[in-house]
Order: structure tokens, then sequence, then C-alpha cells
């Protein structure tokens, strides 16, 4: 099930600053270990970050997101309330959801 | 004893939960794919990943805009921000022109976003990046030379 994201949904205005840290290790596959063998590559592939049912953003990611990954966006027309999930799906097919409410 | 039964009824309440979320869509993973195909990510070089994502050259535009610093320090967190002021922004694509696989991260926008998102990208040299907007069903890009710093002495 991966690690908990941190999810910070702000009202500034008429809209909404959506900041999300994820806790991944987005591995890339490039890199070797101390036996000099390749790690696999592990990362999210995809984000989903929807608004009171609404999906507002679908993300595709590769291999070169950071590690822990940080996305901040910007959504239009929320309220002050409205629920924001987000979803990721890593290349294992693993999968995690979070939710927050607007602030 | 009622220890225990507090746990089941804890334990069937959980589950009702998850088979209600799968029941109405919300964590079903083949929604929760990107729109664009995974090849896209495979390719080696941009021109490879404007192909896979059937883009003809894109129209270098100054109402894209790359926030992002000139020197990185550390290439394995390099903050980068995309922002597009272009009217009925669709879609936002980066691309790292000197890594394996160029394209970094790849963002449909339904009409309740603004075109404006911050990420933080591994590098691994010195490059340009290239920030692809879909505005209008039409494309849009802009880019940047951010130089990656090795060994942190300056330069």
């Amino acid at each position: 099930m991966g690690n908990p994201m941190k999810i910070r949904a702000t009202l500034n205005g008429d809209t909404t600053d959506i900041k999300i840290l994820m806790r991944h290790d987005m591995e890339t596959g490039q890199r070797k270990d101390a036996a000099g063998a390749l790690v696999p590559a592990w990362y999210i592939q995809s984000v989903v970050v929807s608004v009171a049912g609404k999906t507002v953003i679908n993300a595709g990611w590769g291999q070169a997101v950071s590690k822990d990954p940080y996305l901040a966006l910007k959504v239009k027309g929320a309220n002050k309330g409205d629920p924001v999930s987000v979803t990721w799906t890593d290349n294992k097919n693993d999968t995690r959801t979070d939710e927050t409410t607007i602030a | 004893m009622n220890k225990d039964r507090r746990k089941v009824l804890k334990a069937g309440a959980g589950l009702g939960l998850l088979s209600a979320l799968m029941a109405v869509g919300m964590i079903s993973p083949q929604q929760a794919q990107a729109a664009i195909g995974r090849g896209a990510f495979d390719a080696k070089t941009i021109d490879d990943v404007y192909k896979a994502l059937g883009v003809a050259a894109p129209t270098a535009s100054d109402q894209v805009v790359i926030n992002a610093s000139d020197i990185a320090e550390n290439g394995a967190v390099v903050p980068i921000g995309i922002r597009s002021n272009l009217p009925n922004t669709q879609a936002i694509a980066l691309l790292v022109e000197r890594n394996p696989n160029p394209l970094a991260a790849h963002y449909d926008l339904t009409d309740m976003a603004v075109a404006d998102i911050t990420m933080r990208v591994k590098m691994g040299q010195t490059s340009n990046v290239v920030a692809l907007v879909m505005a209008d069903g039409k494309f849009f890009s802009a880019t940047k030379e951010i130089k990656i710093t090795l060994g942190g002495c300056g330069g």
C-alpha cells in the first residue's frame, strides 16, 4: 500500500492550491547497488487528482521524477470543504489513495 | 470476548468501505492509468517522444513559462514549474533532453485545473528542459537550459 501522502489544499481567492508530497523510492532501474547489480525500476506511473469527485489532473510519470515526489497544482471553481483525493499507481501495480478537504 | 467482537466489526467495516469504493470505480487501477500510452516514456530522444505523442514540431511560445533556477546544485532533485497562459490548455508535458528517457511527466488537465504545475525531477547532467503544452488542439513549447552542478563546488 505504500506510505501515506501529505496533502495540503488551501483556498486562495478563487483558486485552490494543492500541494502533494508522496513517499516513494522512484527507482529508475539504472542505479547499481553495492554489489554492482542493477536495482530494478520501481516508480509511480500514474497520479490522479480529483476534487469533489471530479478528476482535475491525470498524470503519467516516467522514472525521471525525483524520489519522494512533490506535486503542486492549482484548481479553480472549488469550494472550502470539498474533498480532495489523490491516487497513485506504480509499475508494480501498487496503489495508494489519500484524501483531505480544502481548507 | 467483547474486544474480539470489536475487531471483527472493524474488519467488516473496512472491507465494506473497500468494496464500496471499488463499486463506484474510485480505486480501479484501469481508471488511474494516464490517457497516453507508456511508449512515450520509453522513447530515447525528444523527437521519438513527439512521435509517440503524435506531436508535429511544436511552436515556440512565450506564453509557456518554465519556472526553474538556471543552476541546480543537486541533479537528483530539480524543482521545475510550468505555467501556460494559453487559453484552453489541455495537457502539459515535461521533457529533459539529455535524460535516458526524455519524457519525465505528462499531465492531462480538465477544465477545473489551472495550467500551473510544479514538480521535482532528476537530471543526469546539464541539459535543456522542454515544456510541451497542448492548447486548443495545437502544441506549443518553451525551452530552458538548467545547469547541474556536480560535486557541489559551484559553477
